[in-house]
């Protein structure tokens, strides 16, 4: 439930461990409701969800998943740099833990910048590295790439892979098919239906269509 | 700690506001100087009324302020971030007291030394206690601030709860008129209000009458803060529709 209407009424999926898992679909399918409970921020009215071996949201969850909102959520008249020095206070973690996670995000020639004067797409980098901060075994990233300069995008999406190879579990939103491409496993969602859960060469193989952007089309009208 | 991080990181946001800060400090004081002048013919006004006002700029500034940062943090996904972090609704509520304790402390001692300084003023008490109870008094504002904060989805919203929050409590409170020549069912709703309690405890210490009912003001007030707080934490959702 959000906003008082049923959003995602019968969803059953998995995400692996240690794998980059895209969640695709057009905006209004329900992506961000589906993450939110992931966390454990939204209200659920029905059925379950485990993360790590425990249900959605349980406390000691809360310092092992990383959330980065779809909206940047981070403070814009702090710097760069004091904006991640809350967030790793908040998680129990000294200032040095700051230095990489800007580095991871690329921001280091910005990181006394105040956030308010900083582009969109930075802006959205820092409430990335805020989610970064304190290396948690599961990143829920909302959206994560929006507006982002290709070369940037293609930075972002290597960093995901580095981090699902050290053994960290990713769980990416989009609403662009072409970053379809470069997940392990996609979840695609249509009016908060599932309409598929597989690797992309499955969905291809299934589908008999090149481009995934083909693929969505013929699941949804199947 | 985390208290701390809070507390910090609110000072950080208001230190990067010069012009808010100018506000908080010279509006009080500008406020205070014209109360002595308009009374200028008249200053046993302003001996009466220096004080308690004194005490009672505090509760209004950090109710503003804080409602508004607050409001910021709920609107901009910042909360959430927080409500999925180990944080507790403690130490969010409590870093916020804290911080707006501190920006109160600051204010009130401008405007504490300037009353009893340059323009005159004289309490029969202690000053230093008219300078307590108006930290208090902020951290009062600053508890009903985060409470309101929820009840309002934008900014002219929180700003308008000024007026409505704070208004009646300074027309009902005692200052402007005396309780006892109020209808029974205005002091009724008087006696409700927990700037009434704020603003005898302030009288007392004008007169120096530290008596029974200076001690049960405090407590009063002292439990409004608490009760507002707990309000508060309880409009903290840490999952929301």
């Amino acid at each position: 439930m959000r906003g008082g209407a049923v959003v995602l009424p019968d969803l059953s999926c998995e995400v692996a461990a240690g794998a980059v898992t895209g969640l695709l679909g057009p905006s209004g399918s329900g992506k961000s409701t589906l993450l939110r409970a992931v966390v454990g921020v939204q209200r659920v009215t029905g059925g379950t969800i485990d993360v790590l071996g425990l249900p959605a949201g349980s406390p000691p969850l809360r310092a092992r998943v990383g959330y980065m909102t779809q909206a940047p959520s981070v403070y814009g008249d702090l710097t760069v740099r004091e904006n991640l020095r809350f967030f790793a206070r908040v998680l129990g973690l000294p200032a040095s833990a700051v230095a990489k996670a800007i580095d991871d995000v690329a921001l280091g020639d910005f990181a006394d910048r105040v956030v308010t004067r900083l582009s969109g797409g930075q802006r959205t980098r820092v409430s990335l590295a805020a989610a970064l901060v304190g290396e948690p075994e599961l990143l829920v990233l909302d959206e994560p790439t929006v507006g982002l300069d290709p070369l940037l995008r293609r930075d972002l999406w290597e960093l995901f892979h580095e981090l699902a190879a050290a053994g960290k579990t990713l769980l990416v939103s989009s609403h662009v098919m072409d970053e379809a491409d470069r997940c392990d496993a996609l979840l695609l969602l249509r009016d908060g239906k599932l309409l598929a859960q597989d690797t992309p060469a499955a969905i291809r193989a299934q589908t008999g269509a090149e481009q995934l952007d083909e693929a969505f089309l013929r699941l949804v009208e199947r | 700690m985390r208290t701390l991080a809070v507390a910090a990181r609110v000072l950080a946001q208001l230190r990067r506001d010069p012009r808010t800060i100018a506000l908080i400090v010279g509006v009080p004081m500008l406020l205070e100087t014209l109360l002595k002048e308009i009374f200028a013919d008249r200053p046993i006004v302003f001996q009466h009324v220096g004080a308690p006002l004194l005490g009672l700029f505090p509760f209004v500034t950090m109710f503003l302020v804080t409602s508004i940062t607050m409001l910021r943090e709920r609107t901009t996904g910042t909360l959430e971030r927080l409500m999925a972090s180990p944080l507790r609704k403690l130490d969010l509520l409590a870093g916020y007291g804290l911080a707006f304790a501190a920006v109160a402390m600051v204010q009130a001692a401008a405007v504490s030394a300037l009353a009893f300084g340059a323009l005159g003023l004289e309490v029969s008490g202690p000053k230093e206690v008219v300078t307590i109870l108006a930290v208090a008094n902020a951290v009062l504002g600053t508890a009903l601030g985060l409470f309101v904060s929820a009840f309002a989805q934008t900014e002219f919203q929180a700003v308008q709860f000024m007026p409505a929050m704070v208004f009646p409590q300074m027309l009902l409170c005692g200052l402007l008129v005396d309780r006892g020549s109020m209808a029974t069912w205005l002091r009724w709703i008087s006696d409700a209000l927990p700037l009434t309690y704020a603003y005898d405890a302030l009288a007392h210490t004008a007169t120096d009458t530290f008596d029974g009912r200076f001690s049960a003001d405090v407590a009063v007030v002292t439990g409004c803060i608490l009760l507002a707080l707990g309000l508060g934490a309880a409009t903290l959702r840490r999952r929301t529709p």
